[in-house]
């Protein structure tokens, strides 16, 4: 059996490509930064908690640049199985072919590997990171005999939104407990108005107004709403208002038709729109 | 046309429809007068309706007989309807007077009827709520009154409003008052001591309403700057600008004292201008929050001990620790209802529960600051009590025997309408009874048992190897080896190739509903109990999450639920001693229970949701009509609510006459008749396998 590291016709992309080289904007809440750095090099991996829009890829983007690593990245979802993430044979002309998956990739080049969603994908996947993410740092390819050993640049990381009350949605203590977790929450008014000023060209009132209204939708999160409105609905309406769309038709459009399908649940956030504005 | 109906045999049917409130002083004559007046049509729609109303009360169908042919002379047939329902409802809710009242008051109605201008509060209520509840961070009630007030629990809120003849503009009155009202709770209004101040003066009613518009003034000002688009509206809406000498209030430092330093000078000086939005103020706001502030600071004590025993002491501590809560609250944010703090533990920041976050927020709201003494938790074994005063939590209820009830509404298919809350529902534990009965069960049906086990253990959802596939996690080697010996005799390599695995995973939630009437005694009770048990061994093998409940009740006063297993309970030797404890009661009133059971399944996560119905035979209950037409319409309407609700129902019965009325609740397919009682148990699990598989 011959293997290849890329087949022709099926060629990864270098994981270099994968390498930032522009500054991805990123405030600062607290100490998450310095935490992440002693992290990666102590070689531990590193679990996001947090809700959506909060800014967890954003800032594993901005560590990757930090860091200057590549930065592989794996959306996990429910069909997401072991081979996905390691590799798998193929078949080319008459000969089987071995392609390493995303994870394989990541720790033979030393990456950042970042399993976003981790909960979503299979469960049996999840076991599938455990020598990785413990002081082994080895990733077993059962199939083909092989053990990779990680080397001391290659970071694991991932993301998990503890929001879902759904138990079929929770991470097991096996798992969990490989980590250092970092908790991701909404920044506060001051540092939130900022960020949608830093990532849009919105003006100072309307970054305020924009919060004050992300605000009320938190305050119904549990009351008729799963989450608030992230802050990148935020951003999303501040980039839409800044092109010149009216405040209440971008806030519908980026924030109300995002968070509900309700339409007394839509009428009330137009509402706290057409109140803020 | 059909020729109308002449007096005398108006007379005749009005003396059999109303004969239980005619008297020799009150007789039919002078309504059948009136009523030969109409066209047929309208007659037989006066006539129907008598003997809709009927069901409910003679007394108001005479009142809407009476009052029937000037309404009809104003109202088209839908208004008319509309006004029918709006006074059974006023009836359902108030009693007889109130309904009475809405039938006299029918040009009142027609009215408002017509003026579609109008913003009502039935219709904006469900968005203002949610409204509120953004703007406060908790959720604050709201109710009808005739003046816009607050007692910092509730917002009373006009029932209509009617004043621009733009519908949007009326509704901007209603989120003002809302603001304002919510500005009354957060900005200190509910403070004041309104008796005390208002004593003093002359005219007690003119001095609580100057102040109560230096609030609005106030209030106003703040609100401005925290909400330009309502500042705006009312800016817009308000017709006069307001009183220079009231400027002083706009000051963003301004505080209640400052309108009663106002009230102070120009008591005899001014009088308030109407305004589109008027408000009061609550001369009982201040007890109401006093005792929701002794309320939560117990709540408090009791999650702080609870917090406390999450954080043990370190054992090897050099410093005893002293239990000593403290917090700082943030000065940036606040403005939202959603205050900002950092709660510490000897001097340790700990992470509060949302739970207990809401509860300090909402002290904040009240208080500004959390004073020290709140923050002691409480000691062991009283965490409920705290500082010994009783709980209140549920002052609010509207009469204590209510306690724990839920509401539901029915169906009612004269009216085409739903009552509203009209069943009232508790939800109990059954009481277990001894368990010989089920090993008795377990004994009788070994052998079935064991045959039920294997064949749903086949069933269970496993990982299977797919081979031969397109496309696929891996290679199917053999088919490549056959694929290879193909290639060298020159044929072409097969496409399938690789294996995949599928998982058949099981994502489904049962709920069953045991008929509990009073007719399944005897052998049906044994059968149904006997068929739970063999149900439950064959879940178990299966593992589909499954809750099991009973139902029954007397009037709809009196709808009962009983609890035999949830779906988070584990198959125990607990429940299966409530499944042998399950015995007839009254009667079935399946509608309520079929709603309360949407519910509950409905809170559960699963691809696909079945509620399944064991039943011996039609919806009935005690009295008040439910036997026949209306019971069956009413659970016809609730299944029709649950499938909304994605829910599947089933319907398992031993009733011989089901063919006569099953298909038309449940549809053709979706429930099956057991003719042979004594087949039941044997049945029931096998029936389960056809519908879940």
């Amino acid at each position: 059996m011959v293997t290849r590291p890329s087949p022709p016709g099926i060629r990864p992309l270098p994981t270099e490509a994968r390498l930032i080289r522009d500054e991805p904007y990123y405030e600062a809440v607290g100490g998450e930064i310095a935490l992440f750095e002693a992290a990666h090099a102590s070689a531990l991996p590193v679990l996001l908690k947090g809700p959506t829009g909060c800014g967890k890829t954003r800032f594993i983007e901005h560590m990757a640049w930090r860091l200057q690593r590549p930065l592989i990245t794996v959306s996990c979802h429910d069909d997401l199985t072991a081979a996905d993430l390691v590799g798998r044979y193929l078949i080319t002309g008459n000969e089987t072919v071995w392609v390493d998956g995303p994870l394989a990739r990541a720790v033979r080049s030393g990456a950042i590997c970042y399993l976003d969603e981790v909960v979503e994908a299979r469960r049996d996947t999840t076991v599938v990171i455990h020598p990785l993410a413990d002081d082994r740092r080895i990733l077993p390819m059962e199939k083909r005999g092989e053990l990779l050993q990680a080397p001391p640049e290659f970071l694991l990381a991932m993301s998990f939104n503890p929001g879902y009350q759904s138990v079929l949605k929770d991470l097991k203590q096996s798992t969990r407990q490989r980590f250092v977790a970092i908790e991701f929450c909404y920044p506060d008014a001051a540092l939130e108005e900022k960020i949608i000023r830093g990532e849009s060209a919105a003006d100072a009132a309307t970054a305020a107004a924009l919060v004050r209204l992300a605000g009320m939708t938190r305050n119904l999160k549990g009351n008729g709403l799963d989450e608030g409105a992230s802050t990148r609905l935020l951003v999303h309406a501040a980039k839409l208002i800044a092109r010149g769309i009216p405040a209440a038709a971008a806030c519908h459009g980026a924030i109300a038709e995002a968070l509900s399908d309700d339409p007394e649940m839509l009428r009330a956030i137009d509402e706290f729109a057409a109140s803020v504005f | 046309m059909t020729v109308p109906l002449s007096a005398t045999e108006l007379g005749k049917r009005l003396d059999y429809l109303l004969g239980p409130v005619l008297s020799p002083r009150r007789s039919a004559a002078p309504l059948a007068q009136a009523l030969s007046a109409l066209d047929r049509r309208q007659q037989d729609f006066v006539l129907h309706w008598i003997e809709v109303i009927d069901r409910s009360n003679y007394e108001m169908a005479y009142q809407f007989a009476a009052a029937a042919p000037a309404a009809l002379g104003r109202l088209d047939a839908a208004a008319a309807e509309a006004w029918i329902i709006h006074a059974m409802d006023a009836y359902d809710r108030d009693g007889l007077h109130h309904g009475s009242q809405e039938f006299r008051q029918f040009e009142a109605f027609s009215r408002q009827a017509t003026a579609t201008h109008a913003a009502t509060f039935a219709e904006y209520a469900p968005v203002l709520e949610l409204f509120v509840c953004g703007l406060a961070g908790r959720r604050l009630k709201l109710e009808t009154a005739d003046e816009a007030k607050t007692d910092t629990e509730t917002l009373f809120l006009p029932p209509r409003i009617a004043l621009f003849p733009d519908k949007a503009d009326n509704c901007a009155v209603y989120r003002i008052l809302a603001t304002l009202l919510w500005a009354q709770c957060h900005y200190g209004s509910g403070q004041i001591d309104l008796a005390a101040i208002c004593a003093a003066r002359a005219d007690p009613s003119r001095a609580a309403a100057l102040l109560a518009h230096f609030e609005s003034l106030r209030l106003e000002a703040r609100i401005a700057g925290l909400f330009p688009g309502i500042a705006r509206a009312m800016a817009r809406l308000r017709g006069s600008a307001p009183d220079p000498r009231c400027a002083g209030l706009a000051a963003p430092a301004a505080t209640v004292d400052d309108s009663i330093a106002l009230l102070e000078r120009l008591y005899g000086a001014f009088d308030p201008p109407a305004l589109p939005w008027r408000l009061s103020l609550h001369a009982g706001a201040n007890a109401v929050r006093a005792a929701r502030l002794a309320r939560e600071r117990n709540a408090l004590a009791a999650a702080l001990a609870g917090l406390m025993r999450q954080h043990p002491p370190p054992a090897s501590g050099g410093v005893a620790p002293e239990g000593r809560f403290s917090i700082e609250t943030g000065q940036s944010a606040g403005e939202n209802g959603g205050s900002e703090f950092t709660l510490r533990l000897d001097g340790n920041p700990v992470a509060p529960l949302p739970q207990l976050a809401r509860l300090i927020d909402s002290i904040l709201q009240d208080l500004g600051s959390i004073p020290d003494e709140y923050l002691q938790a409480a000691g062991d074994g009283h965490e409920q009590t705290g500082t010994g005063e009783p709980q209140t939590d549920d002052e609010s209820e509207p009469d204590g025997h209510d306690h724990g009830a839920h509401f539901y509404d029915e169906w009612d298919c004269k009216r085409r309408h739903y009552r509203r809350n009209w069943c009232v529902l508790r939800e109990t534990d059954i009481e277990p009874a001894d368990g010989a009965f089920i090993d008795a069960t377990l004994d009788r049906y070994r052998p079935q048992i064991a045959q039920l086990k294997r064949t749903f253990e086949m069933l269970r959802g496993e990982d299977r190897l797919l081979k031969r596939q397109s496309a696929g996690d891996d290679i199917d080697f053999d088919a490549l080896v056959d694929g290879y010996a193909d290639l060298k005799s020159g044929m072409e390599l097969p496409e399938r190739l690789m294996t995949r695995r599928h998982k058949a995973e099981r994502n489904l939630a049962a709920l069953f509903m045991v008929d509990m009437s009073g007719s399944t005694k005897g052998w049906i009770n044994d059968a149904e109990r006997e068929s739970l048990v063999m149900l439950c061994e064959a879940l178990e093998v299966l593992g589909d999450r499954y809750a099991i409940y009973g139902f029954s009740g007397v009037t709809r006063k009196r709808c009962e639920i009983y609890r035999i297993k949830r779906f988070d309970d584990p198959y125990d030797d607990t429940v299966r001693r409530r499944i042998a404890g399950i015995t007839p009661r009254d009667y079935t009133r399946m509608g309520a229970a079929i709603r309360h059971l949407t519910q509950r399944l409905g809170a559960v996560d699963a691809r696909t949701k079945l509620l399944v119905t064991l039943s011996d035979g039609k919806p009935d209950d005690y009295s008040d009509h439910y036997r026949g037409e209306y019971g069956i319409e009413d659970t016809r309407q609730a299944l029709i609510e649950a499938h909304r609700a994605g829910i599947r129902p089933f319907c398992i019965t031993i009733d011989h006459e089901a063919r006569d009325y099953l298909p038309h609740l449940y549809g053709p397919v979706n429930w099956t008749l057991v003719d042979n009682v004594e087949r039941l148990p044997l049945k029931v699990a096998g029936i389960y396998r056809r519908l879940a598989t």
